[in-house]
């Protein structure tokens, strides 16, 4: 665990406190059986309790706690599976952060930092990540293109969207229409087709402006892979110390014993390498690398120990009604965005100059 | 099986005895296997759920039931197809060239009939066997329970001898099929004073009263499994297959014959699906060089192919060895975790493959075999769990195996 301050500390308690008692998985198994994107209430306490806002500037509304600090909380909301769109918004925010005018960050930066609107990335255009090359383009202002697979996209109200030239705000509204897809994890995922929709560049970002929207999503999307490595293995390590075979604890087998403690091992690497990301962005060094690491090693740590708390549950964990096959399948869609470790390990030796 | 050896030694089948078989079975098939039905699957095997049998599929089924070929080198005596081995694999053959497929199956042919024959009276024979070949009766297999897992012989479920009949009362779980199924094979306790020997081998009727089963959903959202109820279920005498307290030898050696079939069946699976690496240039692409645009994932689907390849030439070689030395090879158990690894490897493989085409639940924007493959890859997560666990199959070849005792 990362040294933290005496607010991260706090805003940590906070996000573990009501993760526990308001928002424990079985929120998230109400919110599934109702075919809810996620529960409007939850997300509107997240917004009272201010952490749709903390890395936007207190000029517009955020607290500016940073980076590390909302991985923090992003890593609790995992832990619980709560369904929300925290994170996807906070990247939209970011996005304006770092390269919007100050009327557009006076614009919209105050309505997602409480929460009241929300917004998401659409940059991928099929479905596997690929790197930033896309098809959309805008001419005078309007933006076509059909994006694929777009997170938390039913009730965003504002899509930034990557175009050919640079990165655009499009708001919900003329020229934008959704279709749903239902991937496993059940979450709110949707194509979207934008013709000739109004578009707004997002003109002071520089050059990078995508590549740098996308190491924070690379990062905050480990930062909620991170929670669930660590959700499955309490769960699973809980498991085997309750559960008797052979008139013992299953915990007692040395075979069982060594699976867990390379378990342990993956997670607490990840969790480095996760930390070390945050702490990137809020530094501003070297941030590109410690993303891809980041992600590439939450994604291998998640990967191994999703599939494990399954195996290690026996029968038990083949079911519904328990909880650990929803990390596996939210598990599978986490690995699957902004990168695989495949492509993320591609782009790190290319980094690296190999 | 000792029936098909028996028939082999009297019946040594010279090609020209087999040719006029190939032709027998030709004409059966020309007469009998209805065209519409090429290339579909038995749903009565079906692991995930049972479908609707058609006129069509019940006719087929009716035709292979008649001759005994659902179950070819079964004894004809007990409705089998008393064939040889060699007579079996034409017939196997000759299917395959016109695209059928063996109607009869599901856990009587796969676990229980094998099990009968070996340990069953002449009665209970007679009356059990014939349904399994015509696929009449679906069987499901009572063993686990809530605290009988990996530890099997755990299993608390109490069969009380009253006179004529058993009196049965305890908790099934896990019980694949067991809400389609008509009859189940169950393990029992008959006897507190031991752990192995206090378990007895029971058949009993899925529609007796006192039977109730609960469906249970699983995270591939079908409920193909339950949980199995008995309350003061009176099971008759003569459904108690061998003696009384050598449930325990009957039940492992039937668990045998569902570890064959677990490995496989998974090796059939996905001998039938595309090769991995058609898919990946599908939804990958290719580059200038003509290999796969992700070099990576390249290496590793390359790096599967050929332990699959590995995988397959071990399995032919444990049948082979098998043969030659008229009993088990060693390496037979190493077939069931090896396959089932490989199984599941491949579906995340595939799903790596599809990015989020290959994580599609239900609905638009994916197709049919998308979908059908998420539900594969998660029902798949099974196949290391049941017939045995992997971990339990790692204790066997450790100490059965390597000889790697316990110190105590
Ligand atoms: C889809 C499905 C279908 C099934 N169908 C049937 C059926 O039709 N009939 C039936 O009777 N049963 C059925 N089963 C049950 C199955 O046989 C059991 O799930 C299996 O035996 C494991 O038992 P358990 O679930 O109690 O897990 P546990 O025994 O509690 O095991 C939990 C974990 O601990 C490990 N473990 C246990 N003991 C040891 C040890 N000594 N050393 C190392 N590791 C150990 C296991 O491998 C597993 O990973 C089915 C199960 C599934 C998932």
């Amino acid at each position: 665990m990362a040294v933290l301050n005496e607010e991260q500390e706090m805003l940590r308690d906070m996000a573990r406190e009501w993760t526990r008692n308001e928002h424990p998985v079985g929120a998230w198994r109400k919110v599934r059986d109702a075919g809810q994107p996620f529960d409007a209430d939850a997300w509107g306490e997240m917004g009272e309790m201010g952490w749709a806002g903390i890395i936007i500037p207190e000029e517009h509304g955020g607290t500016d706690f940073g980076w590390l600090s909302l991985g923090l909380v992003i890593e609790e909301l995992g832990k619980s599976l709560a369904a929300s769109p925290l994170v996807p918004s906070a990247l939209a925010a970011s996005a304006i952060v770092l390269g919007g005018s100050d009327e557009q960050k006076a614009e919209y930066l105050p309505r997602l930092a409480t929460g009241e609107l929300i917004g998401t990335l659409a940059f991928d255009e099929g479905p596997r990540h690929t790197g930033l090359k896309v098809s959309t383009s805008v001419h005078d202002g309007r933006l076509t293109g059909t994006k694929a697979f777009v997170h938390e996209a039913s009730r965003a109200g504002l899509f930034i969207v990557l175009a050919q030239d640079g990165v655009y705000l499009v708001e919900k509204g003329k020229g934008i229409s959704l279709s749903k897809r239902a991937m496993v994890d059940m979450r709110d995922h949707a194509e979207i087709d934008f013709n000739d929709a109004p578009a707004q560049k997002l003109a002071a970002g520089g050059d990078d402006l995508a590549q740098k929207i996308l190491d924070r999503a690379r990062v905050l999307t480990a930062a909620e892979m991170l929670g669930m490595c660590q959700a499955v293995f309490d769960t699973t390590l809980d498991y085997l110390k309750q559960r008797v075979q052979f008139n013992q604890v299953l915990s007692s087998f040395q075979a069982l014993q060594h699976r867990m403690a390379d378990l342990f091992t993956e997670l607490e690497m990840a969790r480095s390498a996760v930390e070390g990301g945050l702490q990137a962005i809020d530094s501003g060094f070297a941030v590109s690398e410690a993303a891809a690491l980041a992600k590439a090693r939450a994604n291998d740590a998640l990967h191994l120990i999703s599939r494990e708390g399954v195996q290690l549950h026996g029968g038990i964990g083949m079911t519904d009604e328990y909880d650990v096959g929803f990390f596996l399948k939210r598990a599978r869609v986490l690995e699957a965005a902004w990168g695989s470790s495949s492509h993320l390990r591609d782009r790190y030796a290319a980094m690296k100059g190999y | 099986m000792a029936s098909a050896a028996e028939a082999d030694a009297q019946n040594n089948a010279g090609p020209s005895d087999l040719d006029a078989f190939r032709e027998e079975v030709r004409e059966f098939l020309a007469a009998n296997f209805p065209p519409e039905l090429r290339g579909k699957s038995n749903i009565l095997s079906s692991v995930e759920e049972a479908g609707e049998e058609g006129p069509a599929e019940k006719a087929w089924r009716l035709a292979m039931g008649e001759k005994g070929w659902g179950t070819p080198t079964w004894p004809k005596e007990y409705g089998g197809g008393g064939l040889t081995r060699k007579q079996a694999r034409a017939l196997e053959e000759e299917m395959a060239k016109v695209g059928a497929w063996n109607p009869i199956g599901g856990m009587g042919v796969m676990m229980l009939g094998p099990t009968l024959l070996e340990f069953a009276s002449e009665e209970q024979k007679h009356e059990h066997i014939p349904p399994i070949c015509k696929g009449e009766i679906r069987w499901c297999q009572g063993y686990s329970e809530p605290n009988a897992g990996s530890d099997l012989a755990n299993l608390q479920t109490m069969a009380e001898d009253k006179g004529d009949h058993y009196l049965v009362n305890g908790q099934k779980t896990w019980t694949s099929g067991g809400q389609w199924a008509d009859k189940c094979f169950c393990l029992v306790r008959t006897s507190r004073a031991d752990k192995h020997k206090g378990i007895s081998f029971l058949l009993i009727d899925m529609h007796a009263p006192g039977v109730e089963v609960k469906p249970i959903k699983m995270i591939s959202g079908m409920s193909p499994f339950c949980e199995t109820f008995f309350t003061d279920v009176q099971v008759p005498k003569e459904n108690l297959v061998g003696e009384e307290g050598q449930g325990w030898t009957i039940g492992k050696k039937l668990l045998q014959h569902e570890r064959t079939n677990l490995s496989g069946g998974g090796a059939l699976a996905a001998l039938n699906a595309q090769p991995l690496h058609k898919v990946a240039e599908r939804y990958i692409g290719l580059d200038e060089s003509g290999k796969l645009a992700d070099a990576e994932l390249r290496v590793r689907i390359a790096d599967f192919e050929m332990r699959w390849n590995a995988f397959l030439l071990t399995a032919r070689r444990a049948m082979e060895e098998s043969k030659a030395q008229g009993g088990v090879s060693e390496i037979s158990s190493i077939l069931k975790k090896a396959g089932t690894k490989l199984g599941q490897e491949r579906a995340e493989l595939m799903i790596e493959i599809m990015g989020y085409r290959g994580l599609g639940w239900e609905g638009e924007g994916f197709e049919q075999k998308e979908l059908d493959g998420t539900r594969a890859w998660l029902f798949g997560k099974a196949t290391t769990i049941y017939g045995g666990s992997t971990e339990i199959q790692n204790n066997i070849i450790a100490k059965r195996i390597l000889g790697m005792l316990d110190h105590q």
